[in-house]
């Protein structure tokens, strides 16, 4: 495939940018809430039948074993909502990917610009949630630059993954089946919300192939300072995959919009 | 520049087995309105498509500015302008915002943007809403900063497609007022429409194109002469008498049941024979327009 994205890309984020900001207090509000009823609901009603869980050598508090899954999951759904639903909506009824394609950009910036755009909102979303998390005592701060960056990198990688969806569906509906069939059982099935040692051994090798479950394991680690080999595994899990994605994401949208 | 700014040649463009546009050429010179006219589905869009990088030629070579649009797609469109057939403003953006946005796409410095925007918006008599978002702009004042935003790299050549559809009256006369202003300023052109008034007040030359190719080219007054002559002979509700007259004399006419009409190089001299013989009929002579060519070369019947 000929490379033909140059930094104009970042054109494109800027637009989205643009839009982000007349709304800000709309797109602040989701992270800073959600992990506020997820602490509440587990931490004051869970918490209570489980008590501790076993992490490495470690015995830690369930809230604080969850606390870096949410950050994984909202990563997750930050980005794949904003370049599947989002990312249609701009290309399918604002026709704003059709006044671009007259501009200098070439569809492959276009593209770029979207799901790294994408995987800012993750960033951003996953900041203003650190900030919660924080108050709750439940945030190792040495990690928290790292976590961003990790947050950047998850996003890239679920939203090169929204992006190939984007590309595929005739109607904005039809991204119900991706969210039941891809992001519902990976929210549920990560080691998420219990250690995947407690799944039968086949369904932990099934967990292994699923990218929300490597985010979660780096920044369970990151976030208890424990920089193991699942975290080394991890990153390198999610280089690969987005290695794999994103020119898939570029190829198939290309041919989606270039008739 | 001095050269022509398009050169079209053997334009092919297929959507599998379907052809959209046939072997279309023509060539386009600086500082001239140039309209490809057709009936919907007929393959402007198609061509003007390829001519702004945004569809691959099947085949054929094309040319903008000298350079080829297969190796130099982003030279050339950083220096066209396109005002698309839909509304393609983002419409949680202010227009302002609008600008800024559009202007980053071409690299375009945030300052000279700013001023250029303003420029721009007065032209087109929008600077009142300069703060207001979008979608609380009516049709017209859409089109209008469509068109505003098109022009914000002080392009060489201006695309317009179809660029008053489904505006009123009033909106349609602005939108012409300024291109013709913009073409007074030397901008070369090219528009799409199937509104013939529109084709004969701006466009120094045209093509007209049904089903992907081309059925006529040249300028809109030597298309009536070549194709209906100086004026036609319009007689509504024809009786029998005066269609089997006109069958004798063996003039080039269009029986369509309830209206004759005759198209004839001395029309003059027909229309005082018919009205002498049939003084009764309503018949009525009148200047020929492209409208008359366009419905002879492309016919009567719905398109669509």
């Amino acid at each position: 495939m000929k490379i033909d994205i140059t930094g104009r890309f970042i054109a494109v984020w800027q637009r989205n940018l643009t839009v982000y900001r007349e709304s800000w207090k709309i797109n602040f509000m989701p992270p800073l809430l959600e992990p506020l009823f997820y602490l509440a609901a587990f931490g004051i009603g869970f918490s209570g039948l489980i008590g501790s869980v076993r992490y490495g050598d470690m015995e830690v508090s369930y809230v604080s074993f969850i606390a870096p899954a949410l950050i994984a999951v909202n990563i997750m759904n930050n980005s794949f909502f904003e370049n599947t639903f989002a990312s249609f909506v701009r290309m399918y009824y604002q026709k704003t990917f059709d006044a671009m394609m007259a501009t200098p950009l070439t569809v492959a910036e276009i593209i770029t610009g979207e799901i790294v755009w994408g995987a800012t909102k993750a960033a951003i979303a996953t900041t203003i949630m650190m900030i919660v998390i924080g108050f709750f005592g439940l945030l190792n701060y040495t990690a928290a630059p790292l976590i961003i960056l990790i947050a950047f990198l998850g996003g890239m990688a679920f939203g090169s993954t929204g992006m190939i969806f984007t590309a595929s569906v005739k109607t904005i509906e039809l991204f119900n089946l991706p969210v039941f069939l891809f992001i519902t059982p990976m929210f549920l099935f990560s080691g998420t919300f219990f250690p995947l040692a407690n799944l039968p051994w086949w369904a932990q090798y099934l967990a292994l192939a699923l990218p929300l479950t490597h985010l979660t394991n780096v920044l369970r680690g990151l976030n208890f300072g424990q920089y193991n080999a699942d975290v080394f595994a991890g990153i390198c899990y999610l280089l690969l995959f987005n290695a794999v994605v994103f020119p898939v994401a570029l190829r198939k949208m290309k041919r989606r919009l270039i008739k | 520049m001095g050269t022509e700014v398009i050169v079209a040649e053997n334009l092919k463009k297929y959507f599998g087995a379907f052809t959209a546009v046939n072997d279309v050429s023509f060539h386009i010179l600086p500082g001239s309105c140039f309209g490809i006219l057709g009936p919907n589905g007929a393959g402007k869009t198609t061509t003007i498509k390829m001519i702004y990088g945004f569809s691959p030629l099947s085949s054929g070579s094309l040319k903008v500015f000298g350079m080829d649009i297969k190796t130099k797609a982003r030279e050339i469109k950083s220096r066209i302008g396109v005002c698309q057939q839909e509304n393609t403003l983002d419409p949680d953006l202010t227009v302002l915002q609008n600008f800024a946005v559009f202007a980053r796409y071409f690299n375009i410095p945030a300052d000279t943007a700013g001023k250029r925007a303003l420029e721009m918006l007065q032209f087109l008599a929008l600077e009142q809403k300069k703060q207001a978002r979008v979608a609380e702009l009516s049709g017209g004042m859409v089109r209008r900063l469509v068109i505003a935003r098109a022009l914000i790299n002080k392009p060489d050549l201006l695309i317009l497609d179809e660029p008053t559809t489904g505006l009123d009256p009033q909106s349609r006369h602005q939108v012409w007022e300024r291109i013709e202003r913009l073409k007074a300023q030397g901008m070369t052109i090219l528009l799409t429409t199937h509104y013939m008034d529109e084709a004969a007040r701006l466009c120094d030359s045209l093509l007209i194109m049904d089903k992907g190719k081309i059925l006529a080219q040249g300028s809109p007054r030597s298309l009536i002469s070549e194709y209906i002559g100086s004026h036609i002979i319009e007689i509504a509700e024809r009786s029998e008498g005066i269609a089997v007259f006109v069958r004798e004399n063996n003039w080039r006419c269009e029986d369509l049941g309830h209206r004759l009409i005759i198209y004839a190089q001395n029309s003059h001299e027909i229309y005082r024979e018919i009205d002498l013989k049939f003084p009764e009929e309503n018949s009525l002579l009148r200047s020929a327009t492209l409208e008359d060519v366009f419905l002879k070369l492309t016919g009567r019947e719905l398109k669509e």
